[in-house]
């Protein structure tokens, strides 16, 4: 209600990444793929706690996760955390200043400074290393 | 290029599009259409403008779903016959495109946005050199359009957020040599809701119709607080 009446865009406006480009996108996949490695650390914390039910609990929690699904669970997983970190890197050195050009008198067409080539470099090459390495899990994890 | 293009424009009443066909030219501007469907076609369209010349900040709205200047876009800019346009997002409706800025001023004031210093006396200014002017001139630019702060994903969830205006101004008096308030004035944006809460998605400076690049002064700013940068 309090959205609407502050003709705030929401959780909706801040996903969208589709007006804003490439370093929105990767905005937004830093989000998602912080939220999913949460979720995948809880999940983890969660597996090797088995251990604690002794050798029993410990295999039959592996023998669960060792399907097809749960390979593609951590072939995504192998994705995202790529990817969060090479996009990550920028992010930080960004946030400290690093790399986001001098202020300047600026001239129209005004271009940005701030989103440099470095930058979108370094955002398709986390999703390049990001989808690299998926495929290299796949292989490794389906044996291909 | 259509000799009309078909303009929707969202009305805050029926909080739906009305559709008008406006005979455009080349260099028409959005703004143009507009005034063109208020004045010949419907008188209760509520538009707020002034200068048509990206100088007074007061057309801002979002055409075709991206914040900008209605003045300052051509319809030859637009892709396709249909332009729709929207109030700015992130700042509450008074009536169709019209927008309240009471929250982008405070905080705007809320960073003390003026130099504070001793009278200088009179054979001798706050004198600066050109490298000193340089290093904050880009942020004096900024016409309070709102545009960066319509763009900003974290405007779109958190109600509190300073905003990329503010903050940038900030930069633009911390990094201004004659000013002495610095300390003050970092004090108010070091908040949980202040400076920290920018995630560098740069969508504010992409939108800046006046080149102001609102993302670089946020994280030159973030620097020097962390004591990165000078």
């Amino acid at each position: 209600m309090d959205s609407k009446k502050n003709n705030r865009e929401g959780i909706g406006g801040m996903a969208n990444p589709g007006r804003y480009g490439i370093e929105r996108v990767a905005y937004w996949l830093m989000r998602l793929s912080g939220l999913g490695l949460l979720v995948y650390f809880i999940a983890h914390i969660y597996e090797t706690s088995s251990i604690l039910r002794g050798e029993v609990g410990w295999n039959e929690l592996m023998a669960m996760t060792d399907t097809p699904e749960f390979h593609i669970v951590l072939i995504i997983v192998i994705g995202m955390c790529v990817f969060h970190t090479v996009n990550g890197i920028r992010v930080m050195l960004g946030h400290g200043g690093i790399g986001v050009g001098r202020p300047t008198r600026p001239d129209y067409p005004y271009e940005p400074a701030s989103q440099n080539m470095r930058h979108k470099i370094t955002i398709y090459s986390a999703i390049v290393l990001a989808a690299v390495a998926m495929i290299y899990g796949s292989t490794v994890l389906f044996g291909v | 290029m259509s000799d009309t293009v078909k303009l929707r424009i969202r009305r805050s009443a029926t909080d739906d599009f009305d559709e008008f066909t406006i005979p455009v030219q080349k260099w028409t501007t959005i703004l143009e259409c507009i005034l063109y469907a208020k004045y010949k076609i419907d008188h209760s369209i509520a538009v707020r403008y002034s200068c048509r010349q990206a100088t007074c900040g007061s057309c801002g709205m979002k055409i075709n779903g991206k914040p900008s200047l209605a003045c300052f876009t051509k319809v030859s800019e637009i892709d396709g016959d249909t332009i729709t346009v929207e109030p700015m997002a992130n700042f509450p409706v008074i009536r169709d495109l019209a927008v309240k800025f009471d929250r982008l001023f405070k905080n705007h004031r809320d960073i003390i946005p003026y130099m504070n210093n001793d009278p200088p006396d009179s054979s001798r200014m706050h004198l600066q050199s050109p490298e000193e002017l340089d290093r904050f001139i880009q942020f004096a630019n900024c016409i309070k359009c709102g545009l960066c702060n319509s763009a900003c994903p974290t405007m779109a969830t958190d109600t509190s957020f300073t905003g990329p205006q503010a903050l940038a101004q900030a930069y633009r008096y911390v990094a201004d040599s004659r000013d002495k308030d610095k300390d003050k004035r970092l004090r108010i944006i070091d908040d949980s809701h202040g400076i920290w809460r920018c995630h560098f998605a740069g969508s504010c400076s992409q939108v800046c119709p006046k080149g102001v690049d609102p993302a670089m002064g946020i994280q030159l700013l973030r620097g020097y607080m962390l004591g990165l940068n000078d």
